[in-house]
């Protein structure tokens, strides 16, 4: 590697966004404003070091932190959903916005599943990808969700999703809004069958994502400052006429509140959720590997018949 | 005589034609106290082209118009589909946490020779019943009771009919600190669990999160003119069109008449409206609504409880193979 091969041309959008060096090498932090070096940033998970603020995260790059040696596969729904099902049109038709918005992602929607080992144990991840379309929640994305979730029943897998989402996809109107009972019903499928659903809100958290599965999980976790809530800042402050308290709708208020079980740091995230899942799913002192739902080995040690 | 219709106060935009014409009516009503028969005749033959007009301009709404009538400050509310179609209205009040949310109203009641759990949102019809029910827009509270109706009707196995008129679930910052979001979620997640019959009617307004909280149902049924959408016309107009004023372009994109919600298999039936929209003759719209909610009741009888379930997740995940091509 030398400076010629690290250079890296800026694209268009750069141009437009205004920022003086090419965002691939430096990166401004949105809340304390430091231009963070990107190997730095990296290397600390893209947290900022000068002010702890979480960065947004690609899914791919979420996945990779997450399981056992990055080494993850992806679940794909079983089938394609209909593109562009109400030939939606704003100022752009949303066929046209769609692909536009895959080419400059790399993905095809605004969600990945992936399923792998986290700290040995098996599971399914959902993460969701604020890069497009600002991680909104149409078709795709609960068909995605829903493959996860079955997936996770089929290999007794532990489910956990990571929502970063400003709510349903618009452009899907009402079929947006059906992927509120449709991922419930994942997690229902889920929860039925025995086994943990953990939900992990980063930033943000809202609309028709926080009114669905996000807020659903057995144990439910937040990235530090991350905004959590139903409703957007700016339609209740023109509804209500005031100013919003210090850290509305911020995941601590949200904890202070009683709506969270932890915030955690996205450097322990890993390992709080190792800790959760093996106290979870290892319940017994020798760490012998019980299958979740059958109570039989732990009543049997405690001289219980089994169920 | 010809029809005696209660003469209309509110007429929408592109009623001007009827309004016109009615008010005609009404005036040589006026001058007919002593039963002149050429005012008669003459009533009869306005009469006859209000009803063309009527015929004509509801055959054919655009999806703002529907709008306009969804919301018509005369449409039928669910306080009166209850006190219509219910006997022993049994109201049961508070979510046993914080407060009782009178945006939801619900309790036990008979439907028709049968016990049911009934929930509705209810907008109110004067200024005072407007604030009272908060224009029909729920806090967390109200939701949480319906859940705990719904609980209700399990234990019991009830069941449970949904009447949905809501702009949304409401945004304050109460709301959000007492978790609307999560309070909608357990309200969605508490309609799939239940192993009993859920019927689901959107009279007026089904806006978004707040409407879907009550109408994960077995049958969802919506009245002629009503809409059912994932957001109202103006917030998505000014998110994506970033202007207000494109609410009617955003409407049609939206695409959330009942006509095409049917066509993308998210509701199951249409309700007829009387003619010229159930604001006209609310006794006849909630007439239609209670005949429709007994017939999806019945079809629902003697269905096995874990049937009932499968067959209402079932229906949902597969909403979305349809499209409006």
């Amino acid at each position: 590697m030398n400076w010629i091969t690290n250079y890296v041309r800026p694209k268009l959008q750069q141009l437009v966004r205004k920022t003086d060096v090419p965002d691939n090498l430096w990166t401004k932090c949105p809340k304390c404003e430091q231009m963070l070096y990107h190997r730095e940033l990296e290397s600390n998970l893209y947290v900022c070091p000068k002010c702890d603020h979480h960065l947004r995260l690609r899914a791919a790059k979420r996945l990779e932190l997450l399981f056992d040696e990055a080494t993850y596969e992806t679940i794909e729904a079983p089938a394609e959903v209909l593109l562009d099902p109400l030939c939606f049109r704003d100022r752009k038709r949303y066929a046209d916005r769609l692909k536009e918005t895959q080419a400059a992602t790399n993905v095809k929607d605004a969600i990945i599943v992936g399923e792998g080992r986290i700290g040995g144990l098996s599971a399914v991840v959902a993460v969701f990808d604020f890069e497009f379309m600002g991680g909104s929640m149409g078709m795709a994305v609960g068909d995605a969700f829903i493959a996860g979730a079955r997936r996770a029943v089929e290999t007794q897998a532990s489910f956990l999703a990571i929502s970063s989402s400003g709510g349903a996809r618009m452009q899907e109107g009402i079929l947006s809004l059906m992927q509120l009972p449709r991922t419930v019903i994942g997690v229902q499928e889920v929860k039925e069958a025995g086994l943990p659903y953990i939900a992990i809100l980063a930033d943000p958290t809202t609309g028709g994502v926080s009114a669905s599965f996000a807020m659903l999980g057995d144990i439910q976790i937040a990235e530090p400052g991350a905004v959590i809530g139903f409703a957007g800042a700016r339609v209740i402050e023109e509804t209500i006429r005031q100013t919003l308290p210090d850290g509305f709708q911020r995941a601590e208020y949200l904890r202070d509140k009683g709506m969270l079980d932890l915030i955690v740091h996205r450097r322990e995230l890993r390992n709080t959720l190792i800790r959760i899942l093996r106290l979870i799913r290892n319940p017994l002192p020798s760490g012998q590997v019980v299958k979740i739902g059958d109570a039989g080995a732990w009543n049997a040690k405690r001289g219980r018949p089994g169920t | 005589m010809a029809d005696v219709r209660a003469p209309m106060r509110n007429f929408l935009d592109f009623e001007k034609p009827i309004a016109e014409l009615e008010a005609k009516i009404e005036e040589l009503r006026h001058l007919s106290s002593s039963g002149d028969l050429n005012i008669i005749d003459e009533v009869t033959k306005l009469q006859g082209k209000v009803d063309r007009e009527l015929r004509q301009i509801y055959a054919k709404l655009s999806a703002w118009q529907k709008v306009q009538v969804a919301r018509h400050p005369d449409r039928p509310h669910f306080t009166d589909y209850a006190k219509a179609l219910l006997e022993d209205m049994t109201p049961l009040a508070g979510d046993r946490g914080f407060a009782e949310d009178a945006a939801i109203i619900g309790g036990l009641a008979r439907f028709r020779g049968n016990s049911v759990v009934v929930i509705g949102t209810e907008k109110g019809a004067d200024t005072a019943s407007r604030v009272r029910h908060n224009f029909g827009m729920a806090h967390p509270e109200g939701y949480r009771k319906a859940r705990r109706l719904m609980e209700l009707a399990e234990r019991f196995r009830l069941p449970i009919v949904t009447f949905v008129d809501t702009p949304g679930a409401y945004p304050g910052i109460g709301a959000e600190e007492r978790g609307q979001a999560e309070a909608i979620a357990r309200s969605i997640e508490t309609c799939l669990s239940v192993h009993v019959p859920l019927l689901s009617v959107v009279i007026g307004e089904g806006g978004s999160g707040g409407a879907i909280a009550l109408a994960a149902g077995n049958t969802v049924l919506m009245l002629e003119h009503a809409i059912y959408s994932v957001i109202s016309p103006e917030g998505c107009a000014s998110i994506l069109w970033r202007r207000a004023d494109q609410a009617q372009v955003a409407a049609e994109a939206l695409r959330l008449t009942a006509q095409d919600l049917k066509k993308l298999g998210v509701i199951d039936r249409i309700v007829p409206e009387p003619l010229g929209g159930a604001h006209r003759e609310p006794e006849k719209a909630v007439a239609a609504v209670g005949d429709a909610l007994e017939a999806a009741l019945n079809a629902l009888r003697g269905i096995e409880g874990g049937v009932l379930r499968a067959r209402r997740r079932e229906k949902f995940l597969e909403i979305g193979q349809k499209g409006l091509a």
